[in-house]
């Protein structure tokens, strides 16, 4: 079933992008993040323009992460204050991210860019993870219990003046950290097309040191509200948002995140996370090797 | 001054003799293209006929050539090289002018029916189109460039050049398929007819017009996109936070 792609141009088989979305909204539905990470260089190897792409998978990671919000603030996961700091930080985020958006497009560097912040923070987010998750798994698998992990923000939070009271995250921290936070994955949202979540829950545990049972449900919030941002940037300044392709995502990932969702219920977290590093170091992987490797185009149009 | 007297020279004949020259009745099978949601590409017929001066046909071979012209656009054309490890954009060169589309056929190789002079003056041809470089000096370079951009043009199917594909029926009645791929951009294309005879172009017609247009919600879509980016990024988020409410909604009662 072949259906026209009026922003992109092209038409492609939406099958295909159905598929695409259920894929990555299985992955999503099982670990909690949007999977914007997968969506968006998936979409660039189909074949549809990189801006297009990352514009358009930040518009479906907005549907992809409602239910989830409204279903984490049912059972009280969302620090609706911190949530509001990173959102507020996101929103600049976004804006600093569409001016370095045009500045690298306009010099013809936006395509390596994008590749290069893929592979290292793919690369040292997923690395982080499989060393984290296999040294649980082995832990549970010699028999030997794991010294439940301190929590503690980093010292650099610590020092940040100003300081706020999380109730719900259980934090005494400067507002400051949370916002710079939220300024970093807004950028990222604007770049990539990523919701951010992977860089965000491991951030708020590690550095930020909120409580796990509001993590998951803050990042959700955070996400919703700055894709939603990062969709109206993109429609302002690129005018990439291609609504037909972010519809036809969305009703592949809605599906699939049901999916994940159920069997997620049925698997060890700890395995979980393993496998979940695994995709996202292969990822970061085949984008580093896309790097080095001749391209298919040596020359690329862009119009005056 | 030397080259307009030249030029001069060079059509005088043509138009002396204006009454012995055949008349192209050029059409095409369709004058508008609708891009819209299941569009994945059109086939353009061009055909017509050759009406001769007191209806006979002349001796010798006849040969025509039909080109169909998207409009012309200014492009910036990057170049990646490998630098430290990865390739990067490391070179780029403008065109001042690059026809969003141009596709060729002829009902034989064209050189071997036209001269390159001639192939130049009419654009005949992929390596023969005028596509005004600018910035670059270095004529190399320049070459290396219009080079890489036929090339990825025509891997992109929006450059085309099919020999014999014009086919001739008793030296009256000609036709020829052009593909168009669904990647094609809107605008108004030309279709062009020439009649070439002893390598020379005997006749050219271009008053055909073809537009290529969006229509109905694919239109739509692209207008409020350009125009009304407001209204189009609020309409993206609403419905992307519908949905995704929905499907949360309907899979909950299962």
């Amino acid at each position: 079933m072949d259906i026209y792609l009026p922003i992109a141009n092209l038409s492609v088989n939406a099958l295909v992008i159905i598929l695409l979305g259920g894929g990555v909204g299985m992955l999503s539905g099982m670990f909690g993040v949007g999977g914007g990470f997968l969506t968006t260089p998936l979409l660039i190897f189909y074949g549809i323009p990189p801006t297009v792409a990352a514009a358009s998978a930040s518009t479906q990671v907005t549907g992809a992460s409602v239910s989830g919000v409204f279903a984490h603030m049912k059972r009280g996961g969302v620090d609706f204050q911190m949530g509001a700091v990173l959102v507020v930080g996101g929103m600049f985020g976004t804006a600093a991210g569409a001016a370095i958006f045009e500045v690298l497009e306009a010099v013809g560097q936006i395509d390596t860019v994008i590749n290069i912040l893929y592979v290292v923070m793919l690369g040292s987010i997923g690395g982080l993870m499989a060393k984290e998750s296999l040294g649980s798994v082995l832990a549970v698998r010699s028999g030997k219990p794991r010294p439940a992990a301190k929590r503690r923000h980093h010292p650099l939070v610590a020092s940040l003046p100003m300081r706020w009271r999380f109730y719900r995250s259980g934090l005494y921290i400067s507002p400051l950290a949370p916002l710079i936070l939220g300024f970093v994955t807004g950028i990222m949202t604007m770049l990539l097309g990523v919701g951010g979540g992977f860089i965000m829950v491991p951030a708020m545990l590690y550095l930020l040191g909120m409580g796990a049972q509001v993590v998951v449900g803050t990042s959700l919030f955070q996400i919703l509200f700055v894709t939603m941002a990062s969709t109206m940037m993109h429609s302002l300044t690129t005018k990439a948002v291609d609504i037909v392709l972010a519809v036809f995502l969305l009703i592949g990932s809605v599906t699939g995140a049901q999916i994940g969702a159920r069997l997620a219920q049925r698997m060890r977290p700890d395995y979980l996370r393993l496998f979940l590093a695994t995709i996202v170091l292969l990822v970061a992987l085949r984008m580093a090797l896309g790097l080095g490797w001749r391209p298919d185009e040596i020359y690329t149009v862009q119009a005056l | 001054m030397k080259w307009l007297v030249a030029l001069a020279l060079m059509f005088l004949p043509v138009s002396l003799s204006a009454q012995a020259v055949p008349k192209l009745v050029p059409d095409v099978s369709q004058r508008q293209i609708n891009i819209q949601s299941g569009f994945t590409g059109a086939e353009l017929l061009l055909f017509g006929a050759i009406i001769y001066p007191r209806g006979v046909a002349p001796e010798g071979q006849i040969d025509v050539a039909v080109v169909l012209r998207g409009p012309a656009r200014p492009i910036t054309l990057r170049e990646k090289q490998k630098i430290a490890g990865i390739w990067i954009n490391a070179d780029s060169s403008d065109f001042r002018s690059v026809p969003v589309y141009y596709a060729i056929a002829s009902s034989r190789p064209l050189r071997d029916i036209v001269d390159s002079k001639t192939a130049a003056i009419y654009e005949l041809g992929l390596d023969k189109l005028q596509l005004s470089p600018s910035g670059e000096v270095d004529a190399k370079e320049q070459r290396r460039f219009s080079n890489g951009l036929v090339d990825l043009k025509q891997r992109n199917g929006l450059f085309r050049q099919e020999a014999g594909s014009v086919e001739i029926t008793d030296q009256v009645l000609y036709r020829a398929r052009l593909e168009i791929p669904s990647s094609v951009p809107v605008g108004t294309y030309v279709a062009e007819t020439l009649l070439i005879r002893n390598g020379r172009v005997i006749v050219a017609d271009d008053k055909v017009e073809v537009r290529v247009r969006k229509t109905g919600f694919e239109q739509l879509v692209s207008i409020l996109a350009q125009d009304y980016s407001l209204f189009y990024g609020t309409m993206a988020v609403l419905v992307s936070l519908l949905l995704g409410w929905f499907a949360g909604y309907i899979f909950q009662r299962f």
